[in-house]
Protein backbone atom coordinates (compact mmCIF):
# COMPACT_ATOMS: atom_id res chain seq x y z
CA UNK A 1 0.00 0.00 0.00
CA UNK A 2 1.50 3.36 -0.97
CA UNK A 3 1.37 5.36 2.38
CA UNK A 4 -0.92 5.61 5.13
CA UNK A 5 -4.66 6.09 4.22
CA UNK A 6 -7.32 8.23 5.60
CA UNK A 7 -10.66 7.80 3.13
CA UNK A 8 -10.05 3.90 1.68
CA UNK A 9 -9.49 2.92 5.06
CA UNK A 10 -12.13 0.09 5.16
CA UNK A 11 -12.96 -2.92 3.65
CA UNK A 12 -15.55 -2.51 0.69
CA UNK A 13 -18.71 -4.52 0.84
CA UNK A 14 -21.94 -4.93 -0.87
CA UNK A 15 -22.79 -2.40 2.17
CA UNK A 16 -19.80 -0.64 3.38
CA UNK A 17 -21.73 2.44 1.77
CA UNK A 18 -24.70 2.02 4.28
CA UNK A 19 -25.68 4.68 6.61
CA UNK A 20 -25.16 1.31 8.94
CA UNK A 21 -21.89 0.18 8.05
CA UNK A 22 -21.56 4.10 8.10
CA UNK A 23 -22.29 4.26 11.61
CA UNK A 24 -20.41 1.00 12.69
CA UNK A 25 -17.26 2.62 11.67
CA UNK A 26 -18.03 5.79 13.69
CA UNK A 27 -20.08 7.75 10.80
CA UNK A 28 -21.62 10.90 12.11
CA UNK A 29 -19.66 10.64 15.43
CA UNK A 30 -17.31 13.72 14.16
CA UNK A 31 -20.51 15.72 13.43
CA UNK A 32 -21.36 15.84 17.01
CA UNK A 33 -17.94 16.93 18.01
CA UNK A 34 -18.00 19.96 15.50
CA UNK A 35 -21.18 21.05 16.56
CA UNK A 36 -19.93 21.47 19.40
CA UNK A 37 -17.34 23.80 18.49
CA UNK A 38 -17.68 27.42 17.23
CA UNK A 39 -18.10 27.57 13.67
CA UNK A 40 -15.07 29.77 12.98
CA UNK A 41 -12.95 27.23 14.64
CA UNK A 42 -13.47 24.49 12.22
CA UNK A 43 -12.26 27.01 9.45
CA UNK A 44 -9.70 27.91 12.04
CA UNK A 45 -8.72 23.65 11.90
CA UNK A 46 -8.93 23.07 8.16
CA UNK A 47 -7.01 26.64 7.72
CA UNK A 48 -3.82 24.75 9.75
CA UNK A 49 -4.28 21.13 8.52
CA UNK A 50 -3.01 22.30 5.29
CA UNK A 51 -5.41 21.01 3.14
CA UNK A 52 -4.80 21.69 -0.50
CA UNK A 53 -7.64 20.94 -2.78
CA UNK A 54 -8.24 18.12 -4.76
CA UNK A 55 -10.10 19.39 -7.88
CA UNK A 56 -7.01 20.24 -10.00
CA UNK A 57 -5.57 24.01 -8.63
CA UNK A 58 -4.49 22.39 -5.09
CA UNK A 59 -5.66 25.76 -3.55
CA UNK A 60 -5.52 25.73 0.00
CA UNK A 61 -8.88 24.75 0.90
CA UNK A 62 -8.68 27.04 4.67
CA UNK A 63 -7.65 30.37 2.43
CA UNK A 64 -10.77 29.41 0.45
CA UNK A 65 -13.66 29.31 2.90
CA UNK A 66 -11.48 32.49 5.02
CA UNK A 67 -12.75 34.37 2.19
CA UNK A 68 -16.35 33.85 3.20
CA UNK A 69 -17.27 35.72 6.41
CA UNK A 70 -20.35 33.92 7.37
CA UNK A 71 -22.60 36.83 8.76
CA UNK A 72 -25.79 35.16 10.84
CA UNK A 73 -28.91 36.02 8.58
CA UNK A 74 -27.25 36.12 5.36
CA UNK A 75 -27.32 32.96 3.04
CA UNK A 76 -24.39 31.02 1.52
CA UNK A 77 -24.33 28.36 -0.39
CA UNK A 78 -21.73 24.85 -0.42
CA UNK A 79 -21.48 23.14 -3.70
CA UNK A 80 -19.67 19.53 -3.75
CA UNK A 81 -17.99 19.41 -7.32
CA UNK A 82 -18.71 15.78 -8.55
CA UNK A 83 -18.23 16.47 -11.88
CA UNK A 84 -14.97 14.82 -12.69
CA UNK A 85 -14.68 15.28 -16.51
CA UNK A 86 -10.78 15.93 -16.41
CA UNK A 87 -10.27 13.11 -18.79
CA UNK A 88 -8.13 10.54 -16.94
CA UNK A 89 -9.58 10.85 -13.38
CA UNK A 90 -12.26 8.54 -11.79
CA UNK A 91 -11.25 9.06 -8.30
CA UNK A 92 -14.51 11.38 -6.44
CA UNK A 93 -16.48 7.93 -8.08
CA UNK A 94 -15.02 5.88 -5.82
CA UNK A 95 -16.13 8.10 -2.72
CA UNK A 96 -19.23 8.52 -4.17
CA UNK A 97 -20.07 4.44 -4.62
CA UNK A 98 -17.93 3.64 -1.52
CA UNK A 99 -18.08 6.14 0.69
CA UNK A 100 -20.98 8.69 0.34
CA UNK A 101 -21.78 9.39 3.91
CA UNK A 102 -18.30 10.07 4.63
CA UNK A 103 -19.31 12.95 2.11
CA UNK A 104 -22.77 13.69 3.49
CA UNK A 105 -21.45 14.18 7.27
CA UNK A 106 -17.99 16.30 5.96
CA UNK A 107 -20.56 18.67 3.77
CA UNK A 108 -22.63 19.17 7.49
CA UNK A 109 -19.32 20.09 9.10
CA UNK A 110 -18.23 22.51 6.27
CA UNK A 111 -21.85 23.50 6.35
CA UNK A 112 -22.04 24.18 10.13
CA UNK A 113 -18.55 26.27 9.96
CA UNK A 114 -19.62 28.55 6.88
CA UNK A 115 -23.21 29.20 7.62
CA UNK A 116 -24.74 27.12 5.07
CA UNK A 117 -28.34 25.99 5.21
CA UNK A 118 -28.28 24.72 1.50
CA UNK A 119 -26.15 22.50 -0.21
CA UNK A 120 -25.53 21.12 -3.58
CA UNK A 121 -23.66 17.87 -5.10
CA UNK A 122 -23.05 18.71 -9.08
CA UNK A 123 -22.51 15.43 -10.41
CA UNK A 124 -22.02 14.63 -14.26
CA UNK A 125 -25.41 13.79 -15.87
CA UNK A 126 -23.66 9.79 -17.07
CA UNK A 127 -22.96 9.08 -13.43
CA UNK A 128 -25.57 6.55 -12.79
CA UNK A 129 -23.98 4.06 -9.81
CA UNK A 130 -22.32 7.22 -8.08
CA UNK A 131 -25.78 9.44 -8.60
CA UNK A 132 -27.85 6.33 -7.10
CA UNK A 133 -25.24 5.94 -3.76
CA UNK A 134 -24.73 9.55 -3.02
CA UNK A 135 -28.75 10.64 -3.16
CA UNK A 136 -29.25 7.29 -1.72
CA UNK A 137 -26.94 8.10 0.85
CA UNK A 138 -28.71 11.94 1.50
CA UNK A 139 -31.87 9.98 1.60
CA UNK A 140 -30.73 7.80 4.66
CA UNK A 141 -29.61 11.20 5.99
CA UNK A 142 -32.92 12.64 5.66
CA UNK A 143 -34.50 10.18 7.16
CA UNK A 144 -32.53 9.81 10.14
CA UNK A 145 -33.30 13.29 10.77
CA UNK A 146 -29.62 14.31 10.33
CA UNK A 147 -30.63 16.40 7.20
CA UNK A 148 -34.11 18.30 6.42
CA UNK A 149 -34.39 19.44 9.94
CA UNK A 150 -32.04 20.75 13.07
CA UNK A 151 -29.39 18.18 13.77
CA UNK A 152 -30.84 16.61 16.94
CA UNK A 153 -29.51 18.54 20.15
CA UNK A 154 -28.48 21.51 17.94
CA UNK A 155 -30.32 24.27 16.23
CA UNK A 156 -28.05 23.43 13.06
CA UNK A 157 -29.84 22.44 10.04
CA UNK A 158 -28.98 21.59 6.26
CA UNK A 159 -30.30 20.48 3.00
CA UNK A 160 -28.87 18.77 0.06
CA UNK A 161 -29.63 18.84 -3.49
CA UNK A 162 -28.13 16.53 -5.75
CA UNK A 163 -28.02 18.55 -9.49
CA UNK A 164 -27.29 16.28 -12.69
CA UNK A 165 -25.43 17.55 -14.96
CA UNK A 166 -25.76 16.59 -18.85
CA UNK A 167 -22.56 16.35 -20.09
CA UNK A 168 -20.40 19.11 -20.41
CA UNK A 169 -16.62 19.24 -18.80
CA UNK A 170 -16.95 23.35 -18.50
CA UNK A 171 -19.40 22.57 -16.14
CA UNK A 172 -16.63 21.06 -13.55
CA UNK A 173 -14.93 24.51 -13.72
CA UNK A 174 -16.48 26.58 -10.45
CA UNK A 175 -18.31 29.41 -12.16
CA UNK A 176 -19.05 27.18 -14.92
CA UNK A 177 -20.85 25.05 -12.45
CA UNK A 178 -22.80 27.93 -10.98
CA UNK A 179 -24.33 28.70 -13.80
CA UNK A 180 -25.18 25.63 -15.20
CA UNK A 181 -27.34 25.38 -11.27
CA UNK A 182 -28.45 28.23 -12.31
CA UNK A 183 -30.69 26.68 -14.90
CA UNK A 184 -28.59 28.80 -17.76
CA UNK A 185 -25.95 27.77 -20.43
CA UNK A 186 -22.88 26.95 -18.80
CA UNK A 187 -20.95 29.43 -19.72
CA UNK A 188 -18.07 30.49 -17.04
CA UNK A 189 -17.71 33.70 -15.33
CA UNK A 190 -15.11 36.60 -15.10
CA UNK A 191 -13.42 37.01 -11.70
CA UNK A 192 -13.25 39.30 -9.89
CA UNK A 193 -15.89 39.09 -7.72
CA UNK A 194 -14.56 35.56 -6.59
CA UNK A 195 -17.32 33.24 -6.06
CA UNK A 196 -16.76 32.77 -2.37
CA UNK A 197 -18.22 36.94 -2.69
CA UNK A 198 -20.92 36.51 -5.69
CA UNK A 199 -21.05 32.80 -6.35
CA UNK A 200 -24.81 30.74 -7.14
CA UNK A 201 -27.51 33.43 -7.65
CA UNK A 202 -25.06 36.04 -6.85
CA UNK A 203 -24.76 34.88 -2.73
CA UNK A 204 -21.13 33.89 -1.67
CA UNK A 205 -20.41 29.84 -2.36
CA UNK A 206 -17.75 27.70 -1.68
CA UNK A 207 -17.07 25.06 -4.26
CA UNK A 208 -14.74 22.13 -3.36
CA UNK A 209 -14.22 19.43 -5.04
CA UNK A 210 -15.38 15.86 -3.57
CA UNK A 211 -12.40 14.59 -2.34
CA UNK A 212 -11.30 17.85 -0.67
CA UNK A 213 -14.81 18.59 1.46
CA UNK A 214 -14.05 13.98 2.28
CA UNK A 215 -10.95 15.15 4.02
CA UNK A 216 -13.08 17.40 6.65
CA UNK A 217 -14.45 14.85 8.51
CA UNK A 218 -11.25 13.67 9.38
CA UNK A 219 -8.99 16.53 10.14
CA UNK A 220 -11.97 17.45 12.34
CA UNK A 221 -11.90 13.70 14.02
CA UNK A 222 -8.17 13.72 14.50
CA UNK A 223 -7.66 17.33 14.93
CA UNK A 224 -5.08 19.44 12.19
CA UNK A 225 -1.71 18.09 14.25
CA UNK A 226 -2.29 14.93 13.74
CA UNK A 227 -3.62 14.70 10.22
CA UNK A 228 -0.19 16.50 9.57
CA UNK A 229 1.49 13.71 10.73
CA UNK A 230 0.55 12.18 7.53
CA UNK A 231 2.31 13.55 4.31
CA UNK A 232 4.75 15.87 3.97
CA UNK A 233 4.83 19.00 5.32
CA UNK A 234 4.10 20.71 1.92
CA UNK A 235 1.61 18.30 0.78
CA UNK A 236 -0.49 17.26 3.82
CA UNK A 237 -2.08 13.95 4.16
CA UNK A 238 -2.74 12.00 1.14
CA UNK A 239 -4.60 12.18 -2.51
CA UNK A 240 -6.47 9.73 -4.46
CA UNK A 241 -4.57 8.88 -7.54
CA UNK A 242 -6.72 7.13 -10.60
CA UNK A 243 -4.40 5.45 -12.60
CA UNK A 244 -4.87 4.55 -15.99
CA UNK A 245 -3.43 3.70 -19.67
CA UNK A 246 -0.79 1.16 -20.26
CA UNK A 247 -0.12 -0.12 -16.34
CA UNK A 248 -1.20 -3.49 -15.22
CA UNK A 249 -3.00 -2.98 -12.46
CA UNK A 250 -5.06 0.28 -13.04
CA UNK A 251 -7.30 2.07 -10.61
CA UNK A 252 -7.54 4.09 -7.46
CA UNK A 253 -5.21 4.09 -5.18
CA UNK A 254 -4.90 6.53 -2.26
CA UNK A 255 -1.23 7.22 -1.96
CA UNK A 256 0.23 9.39 0.98
CA UNK A 257 1.93 12.27 -0.14
CA UNK A 258 5.85 11.93 -0.39
CA UNK A 259 6.03 7.99 -1.19
CA UNK A 260 8.06 7.33 -4.25
CA UNK A 261 6.71 7.89 -7.68
CA UNK A 262 8.70 5.18 -8.91
CA UNK A 263 7.93 2.36 -6.61
CA UNK A 264 3.95 3.48 -6.92
CA UNK A 265 4.07 2.66 -10.69
CA UNK A 266 6.46 -0.07 -10.30
CA UNK A 267 5.46 -2.22 -6.91
CA UNK A 268 1.60 -1.15 -6.33
CA UNK A 269 0.24 -0.72 -9.99
CA UNK A 270 2.31 -3.90 -10.81
CA UNK A 271 4.43 -2.61 -12.91
CA UNK A 272 3.87 -1.99 -17.14
CA UNK A 273 0.57 -4.04 -19.09
CA UNK A 274 2.49 -6.73 -20.83
CA UNK A 275 5.95 -6.24 -19.60
CA UNK A 276 6.30 -2.96 -22.06
CA UNK A 277 8.56 0.44 -21.25
CA UNK A 278 7.40 3.13 -20.03
CA UNK A 279 7.71 6.33 -22.55
CA UNK A 280 6.18 8.93 -20.57
CA UNK A 281 3.47 9.71 -17.92
CA UNK A 282 0.24 12.37 -17.68
CA UNK A 283 0.67 13.04 -13.95
CA UNK A 284 -2.77 14.43 -13.32
CA UNK A 285 -5.16 14.95 -15.53
CA UNK A 286 -4.77 15.40 -19.53
CA UNK A 287 -4.08 19.23 -18.36
CA UNK A 288 -1.09 18.91 -16.81
CA UNK A 289 2.09 18.59 -18.97
CA UNK A 290 3.72 14.84 -19.43
CA UNK A 291 6.90 13.82 -17.88
CA UNK A 292 9.11 11.11 -19.56
CA UNK A 293 10.09 8.26 -17.11
CA UNK A 294 14.13 9.60 -16.14
CA UNK A 295 12.55 12.80 -15.29
CA UNK A 296 9.80 11.16 -12.52
CA UNK A 297 12.83 8.68 -11.64
CA UNK A 298 13.64 10.41 -8.41
CA UNK A 299 10.86 12.04 -8.05
CA UNK A 300 7.75 11.49 -4.85
CA UNK A 301 4.15 12.33 -5.54
CA UNK A 302 4.10 15.40 -3.81
CA UNK A 303 3.43 18.94 -5.12
CA UNK A 304 6.93 20.21 -3.68
CA UNK A 305 8.39 17.55 -6.03
CA UNK A 306 6.26 17.57 -8.74
CA UNK A 307 5.96 21.04 -9.38
CA UNK A 308 9.76 21.92 -9.97
CA UNK A 309 9.64 19.25 -12.79
CA UNK A 310 7.26 21.20 -14.69
CA UNK A 311 4.10 19.47 -14.12
CA UNK A 312 1.80 18.90 -11.52
CA UNK A 313 -0.36 16.56 -9.38
CA UNK A 314 -3.52 18.48 -10.59
CA UNK A 315 -6.33 16.16 -10.00
CA UNK A 316 -4.44 12.50 -9.25
CA UNK A 317 -5.83 11.49 -13.32
CA UNK A 318 -2.80 9.62 -14.20
CA UNK A 319 -2.12 8.52 -17.27
CA UNK A 320 0.94 5.92 -18.22
CA UNK A 321 2.01 5.81 -21.99
CA UNK A 322 4.39 2.85 -23.16
CA UNK A 323 6.93 3.42 -25.40
CA UNK A 324 6.10 2.62 -29.35
CA UNK A 325 2.55 5.33 -28.46
CA UNK A 326 2.39 7.68 -30.90
CA UNK A 327 2.54 11.19 -29.80
CA UNK A 328 1.00 12.39 -32.68
CA UNK A 329 -2.10 10.66 -32.64
CA UNK A 330 -2.58 11.60 -28.47
CA UNK A 331 -2.52 14.94 -29.06
CA UNK A 332 -4.78 14.72 -32.03
CA UNK A 333 -7.22 13.39 -29.26
CA UNK A 334 -6.13 15.59 -26.83
CA UNK A 335 -7.52 18.70 -29.18
CA UNK A 336 -10.37 17.44 -30.84
CA UNK A 337 -11.45 17.02 -26.89
CA UNK A 338 -10.63 20.37 -25.71
CA UNK A 339 -12.80 21.41 -29.46
CA UNK A 340 -15.30 19.87 -28.78
CA UNK A 341 -15.85 21.63 -25.24
CA UNK A 342 -15.16 24.76 -25.87
CA UNK A 343 -17.91 26.78 -23.90
CA UNK A 344 -17.07 29.30 -27.01
CA UNK A 345 -17.47 32.33 -25.25
CA UNK A 346 -13.68 33.61 -25.28
CA UNK A 347 -12.44 34.18 -28.82
CA UNK A 348 -8.73 32.68 -28.57
CA UNK A 349 -10.30 28.90 -26.42
CA UNK A 350 -13.08 28.71 -29.28
CA UNK A 351 -11.15 30.13 -32.09
CA UNK A 352 -7.84 28.37 -31.15
CA UNK A 353 -9.16 24.97 -30.35
CA UNK A 354 -10.25 24.92 -33.73
CA UNK A 355 -7.36 25.48 -35.31
CA UNK A 356 -5.29 23.31 -33.50
CA UNK A 357 -8.23 20.62 -33.90
CA UNK A 358 -7.64 21.01 -37.98
CA UNK A 359 -3.63 21.68 -37.92
CA UNK A 360 -3.34 17.92 -35.77
CA UNK A 361 -6.40 16.75 -38.43
CA UNK A 362 -4.25 17.82 -41.32
CA UNK A 363 -0.85 16.20 -40.00
CA UNK A 364 -3.11 12.82 -39.56
CA UNK A 365 -3.57 13.01 -42.63
CA UNK A 366 -0.46 13.77 -44.09
CA UNK A 367 -1.11 17.28 -45.37
CA UNK A 368 0.95 18.79 -42.20
CA UNK A 369 3.74 21.56 -43.51
CA UNK A 370 6.88 22.40 -41.76
CA UNK A 371 5.28 25.51 -40.07
CA UNK A 372 2.34 23.56 -38.34
CA UNK A 373 4.55 22.74 -35.13
CA UNK A 374 5.05 26.78 -34.88
CA UNK A 375 1.69 27.19 -35.12
CA UNK A 376 0.34 24.52 -32.58
CA UNK A 377 2.88 26.95 -30.19
CA UNK A 378 2.04 30.30 -31.10
CA UNK A 379 -1.63 29.49 -30.27
CA UNK A 380 -1.08 27.51 -26.89
CA UNK A 381 0.87 31.08 -26.40
CA UNK A 382 -1.93 32.90 -27.39
CA UNK A 383 -3.92 31.52 -25.27
CA UNK A 384 -2.36 31.69 -22.30
CA UNK A 385 -3.78 33.85 -19.44
CA UNK A 386 -6.61 35.36 -22.11
CA UNK A 387 -9.45 33.65 -20.74
CA UNK A 388 -12.09 33.24 -18.68
CA UNK A 389 -11.85 30.26 -17.45
CA UNK A 390 -8.63 27.82 -16.82
CA UNK A 391 -9.59 25.61 -19.84
CA UNK A 392 -7.90 27.96 -22.73
CA UNK A 393 -4.56 28.03 -20.61
CA UNK A 394 -5.19 23.44 -19.97
CA UNK A 395 -5.35 22.74 -23.32
CA UNK A 396 -2.24 25.39 -24.34
CA UNK A 397 -0.10 23.49 -21.05
CA UNK A 398 -1.21 19.67 -22.73
CA UNK A 399 0.07 20.88 -26.68
CA UNK A 400 3.46 22.22 -25.67
CA UNK A 401 4.35 19.71 -22.79
CA UNK A 402 3.55 17.26 -25.66
CA UNK A 403 5.43 19.34 -28.53
CA UNK A 404 8.42 20.09 -26.13
CA UNK A 405 9.64 16.82 -25.76
CA UNK A 406 8.10 14.46 -28.91
CA UNK A 407 8.68 17.07 -31.20
CA UNK A 408 10.50 14.34 -33.59
CA UNK A 409 7.81 12.63 -34.06
CA UNK A 410 5.83 15.38 -35.44
CA UNK A 411 8.87 16.10 -37.85
CA UNK A 412 8.48 12.83 -38.86
CA UNK A 413 4.92 12.79 -39.42
CA UNK A 414 4.86 16.08 -41.37
CA UNK A 415 8.16 14.97 -43.63
CA UNK A 416 6.92 11.30 -43.84
CA UNK A 417 3.26 11.52 -44.29
CA UNK A 418 3.15 8.73 -41.54
CA UNK A 419 3.57 8.19 -37.90
CA UNK A 420 7.39 7.17 -36.41
CA UNK A 421 6.00 4.93 -33.82
CA UNK A 422 2.86 3.06 -36.80
CA UNK A 423 0.39 4.90 -35.15
CA UNK A 424 -0.56 2.72 -32.48
CA UNK A 425 -2.82 4.32 -29.02
CA UNK A 426 -2.78 0.80 -27.80
CA UNK A 427 -0.18 -1.32 -26.30
CA UNK A 428 -0.08 -4.80 -27.41
CA UNK A 429 1.45 -7.93 -26.00
CA UNK B 1 -44.72 17.25 -19.90
CA UNK B 2 -48.30 18.27 -18.01
CA UNK B 3 -48.53 15.31 -16.61
CA UNK B 4 -45.31 15.15 -15.05
CA UNK B 5 -45.85 18.57 -12.90
CA UNK B 6 -46.76 16.80 -9.63
CA UNK B 7 -43.31 15.30 -10.15
CA UNK B 8 -41.57 18.40 -10.53
CA UNK B 9 -43.43 20.12 -7.73
CA UNK B 10 -41.60 17.35 -5.17
CA UNK B 11 -38.03 18.08 -7.34
CA UNK B 12 -38.89 21.89 -6.07
CA UNK B 13 -39.73 21.33 -2.55
CA UNK B 14 -36.03 20.43 -2.51
CA UNK B 15 -34.96 23.17 -3.43
CA UNK B 16 -34.46 26.50 -1.96
CA UNK B 17 -36.96 29.13 -2.42
CA UNK B 18 -36.51 31.19 -5.65
CA UNK B 19 -34.61 28.26 -7.11
CA UNK B 20 -37.38 27.90 -10.20
CA UNK B 21 -34.74 28.65 -12.80
CA UNK B 22 -32.68 25.76 -11.69
CA UNK B 23 -35.26 23.58 -12.53
CA UNK B 24 -34.38 24.06 -16.31
CA UNK B 25 -31.89 21.19 -16.60
CA UNK B 26 -33.86 18.98 -13.62
CA UNK B 27 -37.25 19.29 -15.74
CA UNK B 28 -35.25 18.25 -19.12
CA UNK B 29 -34.01 15.33 -17.85
CA UNK B 30 -37.08 13.79 -16.50
CA UNK B 31 -39.36 14.92 -19.70
CA UNK B 32 -36.44 12.83 -22.00
CA UNK B 33 -36.73 10.00 -19.40
CA UNK B 34 -40.49 10.28 -20.01
CA UNK B 35 -40.54 11.22 -23.84
CA UNK B 36 -37.14 9.74 -24.54
CA UNK B 37 -36.64 13.25 -26.39
CA UNK B 38 -37.86 16.94 -25.43
CA UNK B 39 -40.37 18.37 -27.83
CA UNK B 40 -41.83 21.42 -28.82
CA UNK B 41 -44.41 21.55 -26.81
CA UNK B 42 -42.48 20.36 -23.90
CA UNK B 43 -40.10 23.62 -24.53
CA UNK B 44 -43.37 25.65 -24.39
CA UNK B 45 -45.01 23.77 -21.30
CA UNK B 46 -41.87 24.49 -19.25
CA UNK B 47 -41.31 27.95 -19.93
CA UNK B 48 -44.94 28.36 -18.69
CA UNK B 49 -44.66 26.15 -15.31
CA UNK B 50 -40.98 27.21 -14.70
CA UNK B 51 -41.90 31.12 -16.19
CA UNK B 52 -38.56 31.22 -17.59
CA UNK B 53 -37.95 32.99 -21.48
CA UNK B 54 -38.20 30.04 -24.08
CA UNK B 55 -34.33 31.33 -25.37
CA UNK B 56 -33.24 30.10 -21.54
CA UNK B 57 -34.26 27.03 -22.26
CA UNK B 58 -33.15 26.73 -25.65
CA UNK B 59 -29.96 27.99 -24.93
CA UNK B 60 -30.07 24.85 -22.32
CA UNK B 61 -31.07 21.99 -24.61
CA UNK B 62 -28.91 22.99 -27.68
CA UNK B 63 -25.72 23.46 -25.35
CA UNK B 64 -25.74 20.09 -23.39
CA UNK B 65 -24.76 16.71 -25.35
CA UNK B 66 -26.69 14.82 -23.48
CA UNK B 67 -30.04 16.21 -24.43
CA UNK B 68 -32.12 15.61 -27.48
CA UNK B 69 -34.39 16.96 -29.73
CA UNK B 70 -34.97 14.18 -31.97
CA UNK B 71 -35.87 10.33 -30.69
CA UNK B 72 -33.18 7.51 -31.00
CA UNK B 73 -32.87 4.02 -31.69
CA UNK B 74 -34.26 1.76 -28.69
CA UNK B 75 -30.67 1.09 -27.08
CA UNK B 76 -28.39 3.61 -26.99
CA UNK B 77 -24.62 2.94 -27.17
CA UNK B 78 -21.94 5.29 -26.47
CA UNK B 79 -18.68 4.36 -26.70
CA UNK B 80 -15.60 6.21 -25.00
CA UNK B 81 -13.31 7.66 -27.97
CA UNK B 82 -11.17 9.80 -24.91
CA UNK B 83 -7.77 8.87 -24.01
CA UNK B 84 -7.47 5.88 -21.47
CA UNK B 85 -9.91 4.51 -23.43
CA UNK B 86 -8.19 4.96 -26.86
CA UNK B 87 -4.96 3.87 -25.43
CA UNK B 88 -6.42 0.19 -24.42
CA UNK B 89 -8.69 -0.27 -27.77
CA UNK B 90 -11.87 2.24 -27.80
CA UNK B 91 -10.93 2.86 -31.56
CA UNK B 92 -11.42 -1.20 -32.45
CA UNK B 93 -14.78 -1.11 -30.18
CA UNK B 94 -15.80 1.66 -31.98
CA UNK B 95 -14.83 -0.06 -35.59
CA UNK B 96 -16.34 -2.97 -34.33
CA UNK B 97 -19.57 -1.64 -33.20
CA UNK B 98 -19.82 0.26 -36.30
CA UNK B 99 -19.30 -2.98 -38.56
CA UNK B 100 -21.86 -5.22 -36.48
CA UNK B 101 -24.58 -2.40 -36.47
CA UNK B 102 -24.15 -1.27 -40.11
CA UNK B 103 -24.06 2.77 -38.94
CA UNK B 104 -21.64 5.39 -38.37
CA UNK B 105 -21.32 7.47 -34.66
CA UNK B 106 -24.11 9.54 -34.83
CA UNK B 107 -26.43 6.82 -36.91
CA UNK B 108 -29.47 5.03 -35.93
CA UNK B 109 -30.17 1.48 -37.36
CA UNK B 110 -32.97 0.83 -39.86
CA UNK B 111 -34.96 -1.36 -37.30
CA UNK B 112 -34.81 1.08 -35.00
CA UNK B 113 -33.28 -1.37 -32.36
CA UNK B 114 -29.95 0.82 -32.29
CA UNK B 115 -27.84 4.17 -31.85
CA UNK B 116 -24.42 4.23 -31.82
CA UNK B 117 -22.35 7.67 -30.99
CA UNK B 118 -19.10 8.05 -29.09
CA UNK B 119 -18.82 10.34 -26.31
CA UNK B 120 -15.64 12.14 -24.47
CA UNK B 121 -14.19 10.50 -21.13
CA UNK B 122 -16.62 8.85 -18.61
CA UNK B 123 -14.36 9.03 -16.15
CA UNK B 124 -13.95 5.14 -15.95
CA UNK B 125 -10.43 5.20 -17.52
CA UNK B 126 -9.04 2.67 -14.82
CA UNK B 127 -11.44 -0.09 -16.60
CA UNK B 128 -11.06 1.08 -19.99
CA UNK B 129 -12.36 0.57 -22.83
CA UNK B 130 -15.78 1.68 -22.01
CA UNK B 131 -19.34 2.07 -22.90
CA UNK B 132 -22.67 2.96 -22.05
CA UNK B 133 -25.65 0.60 -23.00
CA UNK B 134 -28.33 3.86 -22.01
CA UNK B 135 -28.02 4.36 -18.56
CA UNK B 136 -25.31 1.39 -17.80
CA UNK B 137 -21.61 1.48 -17.86
CA UNK B 138 -19.64 -1.87 -19.30
CA UNK B 139 -16.45 -1.90 -18.74
CA UNK B 140 -13.43 -3.42 -19.66
CA UNK B 141 -15.30 -3.64 -23.23
CA UNK B 142 -14.01 -6.39 -25.88
CA UNK B 143 -15.26 -7.67 -29.07
CA UNK B 144 -16.28 -10.41 -27.80
CA UNK B 145 -18.40 -8.64 -25.03
CA UNK B 146 -19.45 -6.56 -27.18
CA UNK B 147 -20.99 -9.21 -29.72
CA UNK B 148 -22.74 -10.85 -27.31
CA UNK B 149 -24.00 -7.67 -25.75
CA UNK B 150 -25.59 -6.64 -29.10
CA UNK B 151 -26.76 -10.23 -29.58
CA UNK B 152 -28.39 -10.18 -26.61
CA UNK B 153 -30.60 -6.61 -27.54
CA UNK B 154 -31.05 -7.74 -30.71
C1 LIG C 1 -12.19 23.33 -17.61
C2 LIG C 1 -12.12 22.99 -16.16
C3 LIG C 1 -12.73 21.81 -15.70
C4 LIG C 1 -12.72 21.47 -14.35
N1 LIG C 1 -13.32 20.31 -13.96
C5 LIG C 1 -13.33 19.98 -12.63
C6 LIG C 1 -13.98 18.79 -12.18
O1 LIG C 1 -14.52 18.02 -12.98
N2 LIG C 1 -13.99 18.52 -10.85
C7 LIG C 1 -13.39 19.37 -9.94
O2 LIG C 1 -13.46 19.10 -8.75
N3 LIG C 1 -12.76 20.49 -10.34
C8 LIG C 1 -12.73 20.82 -11.66
N4 LIG C 1 -12.12 21.99 -12.05
C9 LIG C 1 -11.55 22.87 -11.00
C10 LIG C 1 -12.62 23.78 -10.42
O3 LIG C 1 -12.70 24.96 -11.18
C11 LIG C 1 -12.33 24.19 -8.98
O4 LIG C 1 -11.05 24.73 -8.93
C12 LIG C 1 -12.39 23.06 -7.98
O5 LIG C 1 -13.61 22.35 -8.04
C13 LIG C 1 -12.24 23.63 -6.58
O6 LIG C 1 -12.17 22.60 -5.65
P1 LIG C 1 -10.90 22.39 -4.70
O7 LIG C 1 -10.41 23.76 -4.31
O8 LIG C 1 -11.46 21.62 -3.57
O9 LIG C 1 -9.88 21.67 -5.50
C14 LIG C 1 -12.08 22.33 -13.41
C15 LIG C 1 -11.46 23.49 -13.88
C16 LIG C 1 -11.47 23.81 -15.22
C17 LIG C 1 -10.78 25.07 -15.67
S1 LIG D 1 -11.68 29.48 -21.87
FE1 LIG D 1 -12.88 28.29 -23.33
S2 LIG D 1 -14.18 26.98 -22.08
FE2 LIG D 1 -13.39 28.61 -20.71
S3 LIG D 1 -14.94 30.23 -20.79
FE3 LIG D 1 -13.48 30.71 -22.41
S4 LIG D 1 -14.33 29.72 -24.27
FE4 LIG D 1 -15.37 28.83 -22.49
S1 LIG E 1 -11.04 7.93 -21.31
FE1 LIG E 1 -12.75 6.61 -21.50
S2 LIG E 1 -13.57 6.68 -19.50
FE2 LIG E 1 -11.93 8.10 -19.35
Amino acid sequence: MPGRQLIMNFEVTPASHTLADYRARGGYETLVKALGMAPADITKEVTASGLLGHGGAAFPVGRKWGVMKPNPGEIHYLCANADEGEPGTFKDRWILEHAPHLLVESMLITSYALGVRHAFVYIRGEFDLPYRRIQGAIDEAYAAGLLGKPVPGSDFALDIVVYRGAGSYVCGEASGLITSIEGRKPYPRNRPPRLTVKGLFQKPTVINNVESLANITGIIRMGAEEFRKVGTAKSPGTQLISISGHIAKPGVYEVEYGYSWAKFLDEDCGGMLHGAKMKCVVPGGISTKVLTRPEIENLTLSHESVNPAGSGLGSGGMIVIAEGTCMVRLLQVLLRFYHHESCGQCTPCREGMGWMHRIIDRIVAGEGVPDDIERLYAISHANDGTTICGMGDAAGFATVGILNKFRDEFEYWIANKRSKMDGRLECRA
Amino acid sequence: MKHLIPEFERMKARFPAGFDSSLVLPCLHRIQADRGFVADEDIVGLCEYLKVPRIQVEEVLSYYTMLRREGIGKTHLQVCRNIACSMRGAEDVIEHACKRLGVKPGQTTADGKFTLSTVECLGSCGTAPVLMVNDAYHENMTLEKLDALIAGLS
